[in-house]
Formats: C-alpha cells, sequence, structure tokens
C-alpha cells in the first residue's frame, strides 16, 4: 500500500499545567504520525494526558515544545486566528459532550461546520443524516433528542464538514453499550468512506481494538 | 427692505418682474388715463394726482466743483397707486418710493427709500411745494425757489436751487405720447434751474455748483406690451438750448421716439417719432451686463450730430428696481453737459 | 463563514424569544421616554424660535418705550422724518392668539414675518387685509378679514399688516420699533428727540427659551431617568444571554470560528437588534409625545404666554439622539460581557454559572465603586457650586446608592436565615440570597424608580403646598382691573376709596440691578403687605422703613444672583442706593424683584403711571358694578382673584401631570424590568429547585414562596428607597432648583404618599412575580427529573 503524506504530525510534544505548585508536566515529548485514511486510538488512565494531546492536534491547545503539523499546516508559529481557519477546514472534532447548538435544529447542526468553512452541501447532510437513522429528527431541536442521537448528530456534523483529520475524545463515553456500539460503527463506516484520518480518545479497550493502530500514554509518555 | 414684498408691490397685478420700469403698467384697471389737450393748473398740478397709477418728481443735475471735476447728482420721488384715490392711515392706496444718487468720474453712490401714504411718512403738497419721503425733502416757497436734502448710510447734500426760466411741456402740450398704440402721459419740466451746494462724501464735503432739470411726468400705462424699456437723454447745449429726446426700444428691434428743443428763452419744438434718434456707440460691462454709454445722438431738423459719452460708465443703480442714471459729457455738432437714463438692459 | 456563525447567533433569539422581547422592549421603552421627552422639548424650542424669528426677537435693535407699554404712531413718523430707518411693530391677544402687525415696506431684509409669496393675494394683504396663521390659529381666529393658511407662522401667531392688525386690536398705538441695521449719514440722537424711548440692544431681549429653562428641564431629568431604568433591563437580558450562550461561544471557537470574527460577530448581533430596538423606540417616544404635546402646550401658554405647536414633527434632533444614545447604550450594556468572552479560555466549562454573577471579587469591586460614588456626592454636595455640579451630585448619588443595595441587602438575608427555624424557612432564605445576584440589576431599576417617585412627589408636593399658600399672600387683593388710560386710573383712585374699597396701584418699570434685568415696583404700603407678605429674613419694622423710602424689598432670585442679602446696598437708580430690609420669596420668577414705597417710586419716575389696580373690598359685585357702570370700565378688564387663583393652580397641576404621567412609566419600566428578570432566569432555576421538589416541596408551595420572595424584595427595596427618595427630594429642593433658578423651596414630608407608593410597588412586583411563578409551579415533573439525570 503506498503511503501518502501523512495528514497529522506530531514530535516531541511537550505540555506543562500551573497549578498551585509549579508547573505539572502532562505531556513529556509525545509523537505520532496519521495518515489519510488511516484510525488511531489513544489509550490510557485519566490524567494521562490524551485528551490534552488531541486538543494539541487539533490547534485548541498550544503545545509548549515539539511539532505539529496537521493537513500540512505547522501549528506552532501560528496565530490564533490562523488555527482556527485551520480547524475549520482541516480538523473537525468530536466531543464526549456533544456540543450541539441548542437553537440549531438538527439539520442545520449537522451542516453547519461544512459551512462555516464555505462547503455545505445539503444533499451530504440528507444523506448523513440517512445513514445515521436521523432522518426523522432534521427538523428537531436538540433537547428534544436522546444522547445517542445527539452524539450521531455530532459525528454527522463532522463528517459533513469533509476535514482531513478527524479528532474524537471518547465519543461514546456517555452511551450505553448497545447504542455505543452502533456509533461506533457508523463513524467507522464513514471514516472509511471519506478517506479522513481518525484519532480517537478512549477508555474502551473494545473500540481501540476496533482502530488499525493503537497508542498508549501513561504519565505523559507513549509506551 | 422686504425686497420680494416690495417688487410684488410695485408690480401687482403684474408678473413681468424682469422688465424693471416696463414692468410699471401696461394696462389702465380703473385708473385715470391721460387725454389729449391736457389743461393744466399751477401749483396745483406740481402735487400727486392719486387717480393715476405712477407719478415722478425726477432732478437730476450736472454740477462741477472748484477745480472743475465733473459730478451728477439724482433725486427722484416716485408714487405708486394700488387703487385710485387717497385714503387716511395705513389703508392708503398710495405707496411711495425714492431714489438718490450721485455720481463722480470715480465712483458712484445710489440709495432708496420706501414709505407708505397715508400716514405722513411721505407725500407732496403743492402750495408751498414740499415732496419729502422720510428726512429727505426737496421744498420750497414755490417751485422755483427749492432746498433739496437727501442721505444713504454712506453720502448724502444738502442743495439749493433756483429757476430762471418758464416750465416746458413736452409732446403736445404736456400730453407725451408713447407708443403707436397711443398710450400716453402727462410729462412737463423744469430745465433752467440754477443749482450749488455741498456733498457729502467719504472723502469729505465737497462744494458744487450747476444746473438742474425736473421732470414732472404722472400716467397710468407709460409703456405698451411691445417695450421692452427706455433710453432717455436731457441734454444742456453750451448755446444755451436744451434737448429731451427719449426712444422706446420695442420687441421687435425698432424704436418710438419723441423729443422735445427747448431754446434759451423758453420757447419749445415738439418733434415727433422718428426726427430723433440715438445710436449705441460704445459699450461697458456695467453690474454684470453690457450696457451703451457713448452714443451717438442726432436730430436734423437742428442739425445735431452730436457724441454723448457718460462721465462714470458705471452709474449703475443696484436698486429693487435697477437701471442706469447718469451724468454724460456732450461733443460734436453741439458741446454740453446733460443726463442719460437707460432701463431694461439685462 | 460569517453567514454561519451569523445565523448560529441569531437562532439564539428565536429560540428564545422572551429573551429577544426583554431585549426589544427593555431598549424600545427607554428610548421612548428619552426620545418622547426630547421630542416634546425640541417642539417647543422650534416654536420659540419661530415664534422670535416672526417678532424679530434676537435679531434686530429695537425701539421701546421707557415706562409704558405702547408707543404712539405719530412718534414713529417723526423718528422716520428725522432720519432713524425704522419699522412699525404691533402685537396683541385676540382671544388665544397673539396677532402681530408689521409694515412689509419698511420691515428689515430678513424679518420674515410671513412668506407673502402670491403675488395675486398682495394687494389683498394691505387692502382690504389678510392675516397669516398655521392651520390650528386659523381655526381659533373669528375675524371679518381673510385668513391665509401658511405653515411656516410660527404657532399661536397670527401675522398680518400693520393696518389690519391696529384695526382688529382696536388700537391706533404701536408696540415697537425695529431698527434697521444699515442707518443714514447723519441723524438725531435718540434721547434728543425722543426721551420716552430707549434701545433695546437686540442680545436682551426676552428669550422665552430661558423662562421655560425649568419646564424643559424637569422633563429632561425624567427622561434621562426612565433611559437609565431601561438600559438596565437590556444590561441584565444582555448578560443572561451571554451566559446561556457560553455553550456556543466553546463550540464555534472549537468549531474553527476565531475569536476577532465572533467578537466582531456579536457586536454587529447587538448592533442590529439594538437598531430594531431604537426604532421601535422612536415610534413610541413618538406616540408618548403627542399624547403629552396638547397638556405641555397649555401649560407653557399659561405659565409663561409661550405658544407651542399642538402637532409634532420628526425632528432629527430627537430620533437621532433617541437612536444614537440606544445604540450606544446598548453596546455599553454588552460590553463588559464581550469583555469576559473574549478573554475566556477556549475550553472553558460550557455550564451557566447562575451563581458565577457572585464572585466574592465582584461583589468588593462593586461595594468599592458605590463607596466611591456616595464619598464624590457628599463632597459635591458639601463644596460642589454650579447646576453641572448639582447634577453630578444627583448622579453620584442615585447610582452610588443602588450599586450599593444588592451589598447591603445581603447580610439582611444571611441573618434572616440564620434566625430562621424551620427548614423550610432557612430554604427560603438562603435561596433569596443565592437569587439576589441575578435580580440584582432589577433590584437597583426598582430602586431608582421608586426613590424617583418618591423624591419627586415630595418635590412637587412642597412645591404645592408652597405655591399655594404663596398665591394667597401674593394675590390678596380680591379685584385687579387693567384701565386704558389716565382718567380711567384717576377715576379709580377719586372714586372707589368712597365706597369702602382701598385701591392698590401697581406701579412698574424694567430696570437694571447688579447686572440683572430687574423689575422695580413702586407699593403703597399698607394692611395688605404688612398682613399677607411673608419674608425669607427680614430686619425689623421692614415695611415701615419701605414706606419710609429708606430702604427696599427684594425678592430671592436677586438676592442670590446679585450675592445680596438683608443689610446690604442695593442701588435702586446708579446714584441711589438703599439698604435691603427684607428677602422675599418668588416662586417661579426667572427675573429679579426690587420693592420701593409709593412715594419713592414717584419722586424717581414721575413719568411712570399706574395702568394696573389691586383693589381690596368686601363687596365684589357692588365694586365690579361700579368700575364697569359708572367709571365705564369695560368687565374684560377687571379680573377677579379666585379665577386668578383658580388659573394659577390649574397650570401648575397641568404641568405636573405630565410629571405625574412619565413617574407611573418609569416606574411601569422597572416592574418590567423585574419580569423580565424572572423569565429569563426561570431556566436557570429548574436546577435548584429540583432537588427541593424531590424532598417533597410541592410545586404549588414553591410557586408560592416565589411570590412571598418578590414581596420580600419589593419591601426591602422600599426601605431602602425611603431615605434615597428622600434624599433625591432634598438635592432638587436645595441645590438643583436653587442653582438653577434661584429660589428655594421648603421641603415638607408626605408619609401617607409613601406608603401609598410602597403598596403600588408591592402590587407591581407581585404582578412582576406572578407569571414566572405561575410557570414554575406548572414545570412538568420530567423537566424538574431531567436534572438529575445529567442529561443537561
Amino acid at each position: 500500500m503506498t503511503k501518502a503524506n501523512p495528514v497529522l504530525i506530531l514530535e516531541d510534544v511537550e505540555k506543562s499545567f500551573f497549578g498551585a505548585d509549579g508547573a505539572v508536566p502532562v505531556l513529556r515529548g509525545v509523537g505520532l504520525t496519521l495518515h489519510p485514511g488511516e484510525t488511531l486510538a489513544l489509550t490510557g488512565e485519566s490524567g494521562s494526558g490524551k485528551s490534552t494531546l488531541l486538543h494539541i492536534a487539533g490547534g485548541l491547545e498550544t503545545a509548549d515544545a515539539g511539532r505539529v503539523q496537521v493537513a500540512g499546516h505547522s501549528l506552532g508559529n501560528m496565530s490564533d486566528t490562523e488555527r482556527a481557519a485551520v480547524r475549520c477546514n482541516d480538523v473537525a472534532v468530536i466531543f464526549q459532550q456533544f456540543n450541539l447548538i441548542p437553537s440549531l435544529n438538527v439539520a442545520d447542526n449537522i451542516a453547519f461546520q461544512a459551512r462555516l468553512a464555505g462547503r455545505s452541501d445539503d444533499g451530504l447532510t440528507v444523506d448523513l443524516a440517512t445513514r445515521l437513522g436521523l432522518s426523522e429528527q432534521l427538523r428537531k431541536y436538540p433537547e428534544a433528542l436522546s444522547g445517542g442521537q445527539q452524539q450521531r448528530v455530532a459525528i454527522a456534523r463532522a463528517i459533513a464538514a469533509r476535514p482531513r483529520v478527524l479528532l474524537a475524545d471518547e465519543p461514546t463515553g456517555n452511551l450505553d453499550e448497545g447504542t455505543a456500539s452502533d456509533v461506533m460503527d457508523q463513524l467507522l463506516a464513514l471514516v472509511a468512506d471519506t478517506g479522513a484520518a481518525l484519532l480517537l480518545v478512549t477508555h474502551s479497550p473494545a473500540i481501540a481494538a476496533r482502530m488499525d493502530r493503537r497508542l498508549h500514554l501513561s504519565r505523559g509518555r507513549i509506551v | 427692505m422686504n425686497v420680494k414684498v416690495l417688487i410684488l408691490l410695485i408690480l401687482w397685478p403684474f408678473a413681468t418682474l424682469a422688465q424693471g420700469f416696463a414692468g410699471l403698467g401696461t394696462d389702465a384697471n380703473g385708473f385715470a388715463v391721460p387725454q389729449p389737450n391736457p389743461v393744466f393748473d399751477f401749483p396745483s398740478d406740481h402735487g400727486p394726482h392719486p387717480d393715476y397709477r405712477i407719478e415722478w418728481w425726477y432732478l437730476t443735475a450736472n454740477l462741477q466743483d472748484a477745480d472743475g471735476v465733473d459730478f451728477g447728482l439724482q433725486w427722484t420721488l416716485f408714487r405708486t397707486a394700488l387703487a385710485p384715490g387717497e385714503a387716511k392711515g395705513w389703508t392708503s392706496p398710495q405707496v411711495w418710493f425714492a431714489h438718490a444718487a450721485v455720481t463722480t468720474p470715480d465712483a458712484h453712490y445710489a440709495t432708496e427709500r420706501f414709505a407708505r401714504g397715508g400716514v405722513g411718512l411721505a407725500g407732496v403738497e403743492a402750495d408751498p411745494f414740499r415732496a419729502w419721503i422720510d428726512e429727505w425733502a426737496m421744498e420750497g416757497p414755490d417751485f422755483d425757489t427749492l432746498s433739496l436734502t437727501a442721505q444713504g448710510p454712506d453720502f448724502g447734500y444738502d442743495m439749493a436751487l433756483q429757476a430762471n426760466g418758464p416750465l416746458v411741456f413736452h409732446g403736445q402740450d404736456g400730453f407725451s405720447v408713447k407708443s403707436n398704440e397711443g398710450q400716453a402721459s402727462y410729462y412737463y419740466s423744469q430745465p433752467f434751474y440754477q443749482i450749488s451746494g455741498t456733498l457729502h462724501l467719504p472723502d469729505g464735503p465737497v462744494e458744487v455748483t450747476g444746473r438742474a432739470w425736473l421732470d414732472r411726468e404722472w400716467s397710468s400705462q407709460p409703456l405698451s406690451d411691445s417695450q421692452s424699456g427706455w433710453d432717455w437723454f436731457s441734454l444742456s447745449f453750451d448755446s444755451g438750448d436744451k434737448l429731451m429726446g427719449f426712444q422706446l426700444r420695442q420687441r421687435d428691434g425698432s424704436f418710438y421716439s419723441a423729443s422735445t428743443w427747448i431754446e434759451p428763452d423758453g420757447r419749445m419744438t415738439a418733434y415727433p417719432d422718428g426726427a430723433f434718434s440715438a445710436v449705441p456707440v460704445a459699450q461697458s460691462s456695467v453690474a454684470g451686463r453690457l450696457v451703451p454709454t457713448t452714443w451717438q445722438v442726432c436730430l436734423p431738423d437742428r442739425a445735431l450730430d452730436a457724441r454723448v459719452g457718460a462721465v462714470n460708465t458705471q452709474a449703475w443703480m443696484p436698486l429693487s428696481i435697477p437701471y442706469w442714471e447718469g451724468p454724460v459729457s456732450v461733443s460734436g455738432s453741439h458741446a454740453g453737459v446733460g443726463y442719460l437714463e437707460m432701463t431694461g438692459y439685462e | 463563514m460569517t453567514r454561519a456563525c451569523l445565523a448560529a447567533l441569531l437562532s439564539h433569539w428565536r429560540r428564545n424569544p422572551l429573551q429577544l422581547f426583554a431585549f426589544l422592549a427593555g431598549l424600545a421603552l427607554a428610548t421612548a421616554l428619552w426620545s418622547g421627552v426630547q421630542a416634546i422639548n425640541a417642539e417647543a424650542r422650534a416654536s420659540y424660535g419661530a415664534a422670535a424669528a416672526t417678532l424679530g426677537e434676537g435679531q434686530f435693535d429695537q425701539i421701546v418705550p421707557v415706562a409704558a407699554e405702547t408707543l404712539s404712531q405719530s412718534d414713529f413718523v417723526m423718528l422716520r422724518r428725522s432720519g432713524w430707518l425704522v419699522s412699525p411693530l404691533i402685537e396683541g391677544r385676540l382671544g388665544d392668539v397673539r396677532l402681530v402687525g408689521f409694515d412689509p415696506l419698511s420691515s428689515p431684509a430678513g424679518f420674515v414675518a410671513a412668506e407673502v409669496t402670491q403675488p395675486d393675494d398682495l394687494g389683498g394683504f394691505l387692502q382690504p387685509g389678510q392675516l397669516y396663521a398655521d392651520a390650528d390659529t386659523a381655526a381659533q381666529l373669528s375675524v371679518d378679514v381673510d385668513v391665509v393658511i401658511d405653515p411656516n407662522v410660527a404657532p399661536g401667531i397670527a401675522v398680518g399688516d400693520i393696518g389690519v392688525v391696529q384695526r382688529l386690536l382696536n388700537r391706533t398705538d404701536l408696540s415697537r420699533l425695529l431698527v434697521q441695521p444699515e442707518q443714514p449719514l447723519q441723524r438725531p440722537v435718540l434721547d434728543d428727540i425722543a426721551p420716552h424711548l430707549r434701545i433695546q440692544a437686540a442680545s436682551q431681549t426676552a428669550d422665552v427659551g430661558e423662562l421655560t429653562d425649568s419646564f424643559h428641564l424637569n422633563l429632561t431629568a425624567f427622561g434621562l431617568l426612565s433611559f437609565a431604568v431601561g438600559l438596565f433591563i437590556v444590561y441584565s437580558t444582555i448578560g443572561l444571554a451571554f451566559e446561556q450562550r457560553r455553550g456556543m461561544v466553546r463550540t464555534l471557537r472549537a468549531l474553527g470560528v476565531s475569536l476577532p470574527r465572533l467578537v466582531m460577530l456579536m457586536i454587529l448581533e447587538v448592533l442590529m437588534l439594538a437598531v430594531v430596538g431604537a426604532g421601535i423606540g422612536v415610534m413610541l417616544g413618538y406616540l408618548i409625545a403627542a399624547m403629552l404635546l396638547p397638556d405641555v402646550a397649555v401649560t407653557l401658554r399659561g405659565l409663561y404666554g409661550a405658544d407651542v405647536a399642538g402637532s409634532l414633527q420628526f425632528r432629527v434632533s430627537w430620533w437621532g439622539s433617541g437612536m444614537a444614545i440606544a445604540v450606544v447604550g446598548a453596546l455599553a450594556a454588552a460590553g463588559a460581557r464581550l469583555w469576559q468572552i473574549a478573554r475566556m479560555p477556549l475550553l472553558e466549562s460550557a455550564r451557566p454559572r447562575a451563581w458565577a454573577m457572585t464572585s466574592g471579587r465582584a461583589q468588593r469591586v462593586q461595594g468599592a465603586i458605590a463607596g466611591v460614588l456616595l464619598l464624590i456626592a457628599v463632597g459635591l454636595a458639601w463644596g460642589g457650586t454650579g447646576l453641572m455640579a448639582g447634577f453630578a451630585l444627583l448622579g453620584c448619588f442615585l447610582i452610588g446608592a443602588a450599586l450599593a443595595l444588592p451589598i447591603l441587602v445581603r447580610p439582611l438575608l444571611a441573618y434572616a436565615e440564620k434566625a430562621a427555624r424551620t427548614p423550610v424557612a432557612r430554604w427560603f432564605w438562603a435561596d433569596t440570597r443565592q437569587q439576589l445576584p441575578g435580580l440584582s440589576l432589577a433590584l437597583m431599576a426598582l430602586l431608582l424608580a421608586i426613590s424617583a417617585n418618591i423624591g419627586v412627589a415630595t418635590m412637587v408636593s412642597s412645591f404645592r403646598l408652597t405655591f399655594v399658600a404663596f398665591l394667597d399672600q401674593r394675590l390678596a387683593p380680591e379685584l385687579y382691573v387693567e384701565t386704558a388710560n389716565a382718567v380711567q386710573a384717576a377715576a379709580i383712585e377719586a372714586n372707589l376709596p368712597k365706597v369702602g374699597a382701598s385701591v392698590l396701584p401697581l406701579l412698574a418699570i424694567e430696570i437694571t440691578v447688579a447686572g440683572q434685568p430687574t423689575r422695580l415696583f413702586g407699593v403703597r404700603v399698607g394692611p395688605t403687605y404688612w398682613q399677607n407678605w411673608v419674608f425669607l429674613d427680614t430686619a425689623p419694622d421692614a415695611w415701615d422703613v419701605v414706606d419710609a423710602g429708606t430702604a427696599a424689598v427684594i425678592n430671592e432670585q436677586l438676592a442670590r444672583r446679585a450675592g445680596l442679602w438683608v443689610g446690604d446696598m442695593v442701588d435702586v437708580t446708579p446714584a441711589r442706593a438703599l439698604p435691603i430690609a427684607a428677602i422675599v420669596a418668588d416662586y417661579g420668577n426667572p427675573r429679579g424683584q426690587l420693592i420701593v414705597g409709593e412715594g419713592l417710586f414717584r419722586a424717581l419716575y414721575p413719568d411712570v403711571s399706574a395702568r394696573q389696580f389691586g383693589v381690596r373690598t368686601t363687596d365684589r359685585a357692588g365694586v365690579r358694578g361700579i368700575l364697569t357702570s359708572e367709571l365705564g370700565i369695560p368687565d374684560s378688564a377687571i379680573t377677579d382673584q379666585s379665577n386668578l387663583k383658580a388659573f394659577s393652580l390649574q397650570v401648575f397641576d397641568r404641568t405636573f401631570t405630565v410629571t405625574a404621567a412619565l413617574n407611573v412609566l418609569t416606574l411601569a419600566v422597572a416592574g418590567f424590568a423585574m419580569l423580565m428578570s424572572l423569565l429569563t432566569l426561570a431556566d436557570l432555576r429548574v436546577p435548584q429547585l429540583a432537588p427541593v421538589w424531590a424532598l417533597g416541596l410541592t410545586r404549588r408551595r414553591i410557586g408560592q414562596l416565589e411570590l412571598l420572595r418578590a414581596v420580600v424584595f419589593a419591601v426591602v427595596v422600599c426601605i431602602f428607597a425611603l431615605p434615597v427618595g428622600l434624599g433625591l427630594a432634598w438635592v432638587l429642593l436645595a441645590i438643583i432648583n436653587v442653582e438653577a433658578f434661584g429660589w428655594r423651596l421648603p421641603m415638607h414630608l408626605f408619609p401617607a404618599d409613601y406608603a401609598q407608593l410602597g403598596v403600588y410597588a408591592m402590587l407591581a412586583a407581585v404582578a412582576a412575580a406572578a407569571w414566572p411563578a405561575l410557570r414554575l409551579m406548572q414545570t412538568p415533573p420530567a423537566t424538574l427529573l431531567k436534572v438529575f439525570a445529567h442529561e443537561r
């Protein structure tokens, strides 16, 4: 299989937080690479820094040291606005807490990031909704949906944006097992269709097992 | 003065504002109309005639100071009526206005006044003669001996006049026809005044002496619709003769003229239309208009072929009704001085 | 991207129509009251300007009589015949309409009493005569000349030729002469040819605007207060909206909207809403002004003789300032929140923090600001001078008190909680305390509104009480008679005493004292004055020395403006100074007054004779009969004092009708603020109430407790509002009024009024709380349960 250029490169990333007792290092020189179409699971105990690493990969936080390159853009020297632009066009994030816009209906929520990037496609919206079993809910508002449905909307939104890199932070953390399994099926199918790279943070070994690769973070390092 | 109101007032009910003097009447509307073969009664006819629409007491003078510098002076009191007759108080239909001017070779001063009739602000009494408006006055024990005062914001004068000749009646014994349609005015003059006094000018007072000419005219329709203005000459020649000549300019380019030749003893000869001609020779730019200020004046019957030129070409009267009026000097077949008035030049 | 982002921001309002309504309504109400007041003021000012232009006020020098009301036409002709270029003017009243006659031929250029534009009518202007007036005025005229409708003529005035107006007014004299700016070379000095006339420079003519300033100031202060209260609503609504959208902000940033763009769009959003709200407000303002204007016009005519148009025009000055102040106010209100958003880290917790507004630090800052403001207020009260200082004092005091309210209330609630004995009671007080920050803005608005009501009500009532006493004092004579000439005057003086009536001639002349325009009065000292006049300060036997011609009395205005008091010397004429024997109050008069005995007055001004007389008698009908039948005085020239008093009081009451209306509106706006706060906080209340409900408190009980809480808040605010309101009244009476107008009213208290106001406030609070309480009572259990399911 010929490998295209990596779409996500992290090298020697370091990050510390400043608390009452001084600097607490969270990441101590972490690196990983993702190629288009690849899926990678990040596992580790709570507090191991996986979410932080994910955030850095998406430009939501800045690394103290190390190289971060997303879709060819080097995030290190970028201003906040430039990083926002990268996020908008090339990255999509799925949070644990759904983060839907409560005052927009499902259809608008799905299309939202795509519209921000200027590449919305109504057909794609409906298509994704159907594939995720949301076609009945298109006109409804998030508060009327169950947890699983809301998470599916979040996924649809991320996919509809056609990102190069998909970052998911425990997307099924709030769901029961049956729903979680369904949601993962749908996510992986869509990722395979679009050729995006997926970096997934998870507690669950079962889910981690379904990814192409796994990386385990312990006390700020990859082990 | 509220110019808009005044103009509307004077020209009511006519709409032809642009004609200035020419707009002063093209139809009679209840006013009396001059009739041929008038019989004048003096001194009462020196006074006003309220049944006629427009009337004036018009004095012009050619003066010289001790150094021989030429000056011109004008004092005019106009009466116009909104309706024939008189009434007491503010309801009087008579409206008075006056112009005063002094012309020097370098400057021209002019000012105007307005007053309603019926309240004592202005008027004319025949015997003893008194014509006044505000503090301006032309008055004396009789028409031959008069004192004359007027002033504006920047000039004034104080003069004494003495007539040494008889009254002169223009046209047919004072019935002066103005057009082929036949409308006319009553018109006589006292051209034989000696005048002396003081001019108060911005540079200081000037003692002057000279000759003055007083015109008296009243009518209800001085002009016809076909006329746009006139050029009027009063000339005093060194020979002692005098000439009054005017031509009314018709809209179609033709003229209607009339003139009176006055001999030193007061004998006068009235000439009909066509005898007198005045042809512009040179124009000057005056107050944004082109106005002829040098004329060639002819009266073949008297072998008159003279050049008449303005002493000061800028003698424009920038008043509510604007026109040109100033002293002139005469050369050519006859020499002398005089006054020129031109109206209707836009 | 912009469009999508903006759509997301605006969608919040679509899903929360109540918040949108609160924002728009709050801003609209605030703007409406402000621009309504400004509209009234602008209309009045325009009318004064038009009237002044019509009458040549302030533009040209004038020639006026030294000691009479009119000058003769022969004076006019004589002046013109001497070389003075002057133009005659006559003014008089025909019913309610002011007639002005002028001479179009001699009036100076720029004096546009009427645009006489139709040549066909011009002849008719002079004969038989016409009047030019605007439509409203024309309707009030019943004259035998044509009235031409010309909207350019100032309201309440009809213009015509001098001859026509003289005839309509049945007069043959003139009021004054306008002096042409350009005069001829030489003319005699005025004193030489007409010593009974004087020149009044253009700048000295009485400015109606000056006279009516107090009234307009009153209105403006109200408009400002209402605006501030309304702005509170806007501030709290924006705060709430922004709080609820913290999650959306985090999402937007996470999805790739950059911070600067986001802030820009939020500003744009506020701008758009503000423009809509302001636009609605301006429309409402127009309606309010249109409703109040007729009352205002009557007041102004009665109080000051000023004519104001009865209809309102859209003028940029007021709708422009209304829009501007509303948009700026909304942006300022949003500013603090936008600042917070801008500094918020991207991944901050998204939960709305009902309790976050109470951060100890914020409280301390607020307390410090309140303290500083109150200190500044005290400082200004102590040492400040001038009207601006007075207003600054007012502002600092009110805002300081408002900011201090929540900080002072909190310990009270904590104490109540400790003192509570049942768990429900304890929870009630604790919950009340917890609600405080969210409601603090509404409560501050309520405090301001109630204080304003108390303060202004106190001021007005004190004014009225004092005014009534003042009228009784000054309007002692039973009849007032105006005579047309010296013959009638002499007849009155000779005949009335024979039937037991005493005659008090009113001798007056305009002079200048210590640089102030002043009216000098000569009074016939007698029982009327001894018994009725009350002095602010007096030397012993004041009336005796005044009668002897060795002292004078001045009014409070003159005293304050010239810095004089009892015992000081005052120049009655440049050559004659007298000691001041007493100071008399003179409410509402913008001019100074100097009073000397009749003998002295006649000695100083022998040419001035009295045309108006006060008549004291116990037999009004009899004396009236003598005046009309024997002395030939027309009935219209005799005024009964009781009519005069009733009229004055009526005008007074009408003036304060407007104030009362604005008062009610302000209170309503504050109540509305409370309603909106409660409604918009309702969502945040659910997780707070859910546990209590789960533990057994019924929803009905919860609703009742909500109402009780509203009452508690109202009572607390009322208690605080009382001292603030009284303080406000004191500042208005003792400082603002004195600085602005030179006279001081004593302050009276009206406990009954305050109690009544308290009841209204409580009713307003209950009304405001009723709907939210009802909604809470009807919250479906499922919603309450969801709180526990962490599905929020």
